[in-house]
């Protein structure tokens, strides 16, 4: 019965019913992208459905991020996605993996699943993911969005073009802002996500015309959908080809220009002059309490750099380690050279930082 | 001849407008670039595609179509 409405198609019928039952597609972001898409491939009844994320839920994530409630808040994405997609359909094998999607989990992780749908915020995560469908075969449902506008597209299906065909290169690091610094409409990723699971189900069942050697840009203010005509490039997909081999000995800020210095949280020492930056801007939570903290939004960095003290070394830190990197490269171009950005986002350093005081305390 | 110029993006953010016509009397499309590029200095540092007539074309090609649009990478999700 819950699945009646799509039986009684004559497009989908039960044949097509169990056809989607059988898929098995892994959603790369439980984010803005991400929940549409999982809301919808979970309520059709894809069979397995897989989640990575390693990134957990805030409350400014909840103005587009509709698995989520107040009660999900600090807690890892791809787990609370599971939790609402569990009750919505509880046929559906959900996998979850709440960690970073890396050239080193990536070939294996895509060789278990049919469709990859691409719902990450990043340049570095997008060419990852291309790369690793040109090199497992795998369809790849890419959607992305920018204020008003969405991009989406099918990639690697059936011979036809990959993201590479239409841009070869990621543009440089920091060259284009994402969301958490320019805003988002937040109804735009559901439309986005909409369309992107729309197409994984044409996918499954074999029917309409995949969006494959087409990229669709949408203008949610104007309602102007336009759709560019994209070719094969044989040589872009040869040179992911090529480096197969070299694939999984790849880091995820290789090819970007980076001339940050990344660290753990794990690996600071505590005992040196060390100050803490919070690069994050003032609504974002949780704030990390259990050190003293400096606070230098990303936006107001060119001002607000003052109050790091070039006397001690200066540990930046934001919600995911993507916007600290960008601070760190502007710092040192500010002068500030004795600084570093941490891996981590700020809800795991306070808890680690946390653990550390008290057992220090303990000891003393 | 007269081309329908439309941008995308960040792209439409350096150009301050969504779409423009324009008198263009070169051959090829790095040709109008430059223009373009004259009109709009910070596009020079901006990462984008070409599209002629709703395809992707090469900056080597020529423009013989009526509709050029800019096409920048979008990361967000």
């Amino acid at each position: 019965m819950r699945y009646n409405r799509h039986i009684i198609l004559s497009e989908i019928g039960q044949e097509g019913q169990d056809k989607i039952s059988k898929a098995k597609v892994l959603t790369i972001g439980a984010g803005g992208l991400g929940c549409p898409i999982l809301q919808y491939l979970a309520a059709a009844g894809v069979g397995t459905i897989g989640i990575i994320d390693f990134d957990t839920v805030d409350l400014s994530n909840l103005q587009r991020q509709i698995l989520f409630g107040s009660a999900s808040i600090g807690k890892n994405k791809a787990l609370a996605a599971k939790e609402r997609l569990s009750d919505l359909n509880a046929d559906v094998t959900i996998n979850t993996y709440p960690e970073r999607l890396t050239h080193q989990n990536t070939l294996e992780l895509f060789e278990q699943y049919d469709v990859i749908v691409d719902g990450s915020d990043n340049f570095e995560t997008r060419y990852l993911v291309n790369d690793a469908c040109v090199i497992t075969n795998k369809p790849l449902v890419f959607g992305s969005i920018f204020k008003f506008e969405g991009q989406v597209s099918v990639f690697n299906y059936q011979n036809g073009p990959s993201y590479r065909c239409l841009f070869p290169n990621p543009p440089e690091k920091g060259a284009v802002p994402n969301c958490s610094e320019i805003g988002v409409l937040g109804v735009l990723p559901g439309i986005i996500g909409t369309m992107q699971a729309n197409e994984v189900l044409k996918i499954i069942l074999g029917i309409g015309n995949v969006l494959s050697g087409q990229l669709l840009c949408y203008n949610a203010l104007t309602l102007q959908n336009t759709i560019l005509k994209i070719n094969r490039s044989e040589s872009a997909i040869e040179s992911v080809l090529k480096d197969k081999a070299n694939f999984q000995k790849q880091h995820i800020n290789m090819g970007c220009e980076v001339s940050t210095e990344n660290i753990s949280i794990y690996d600071v020492s505590l005992e040196d002059n060390v100050q803490f930056i919070d690069v994050r801007e003032d609504h974002e939570q949780p704030k990390v309490e259990a050190v003293p903290i400096t606070y230098v939004p990303l936006s107001e960095i060119e001002e607000a750099y003052i109050n790091i003290d070039p006397s001690k070394k200066a540990y930046v830190f934001c919600q995911a380690g993507i916007r600290s990197e960008h601070a760190v490269e502007r710092l040192h171009e500010l002068g500030v050279t004795n600084c570093f950005s941490l891996n981590e986002g700020a809800a795991e350093i306070n808890d680690y930082l946390n653990e550390q005081l008290e057992t220090k305390s303990v000891k003393s | 001849m007269l081309l329908t110029i439309k941008y995308f993006g960040l792209i439409a953010e350096v150009t301050q407008i969504s779409e423009e016509t324009l008198e263009f009397s070169g051959k090829q499309i790095s040709e109008l670039l430059t223009l373009l590029y004259a009109k709009y200095e910070a596009l020079k540092t901006k990462d984008f595609q070409v599209a002629q007539n709703q395809e992707l074309v090469a900056t080597d090609a020529l423009v013989n179509g009526q509709e050029i649009a800019l096409l920048p990478p979008f990361a967000g999700g």
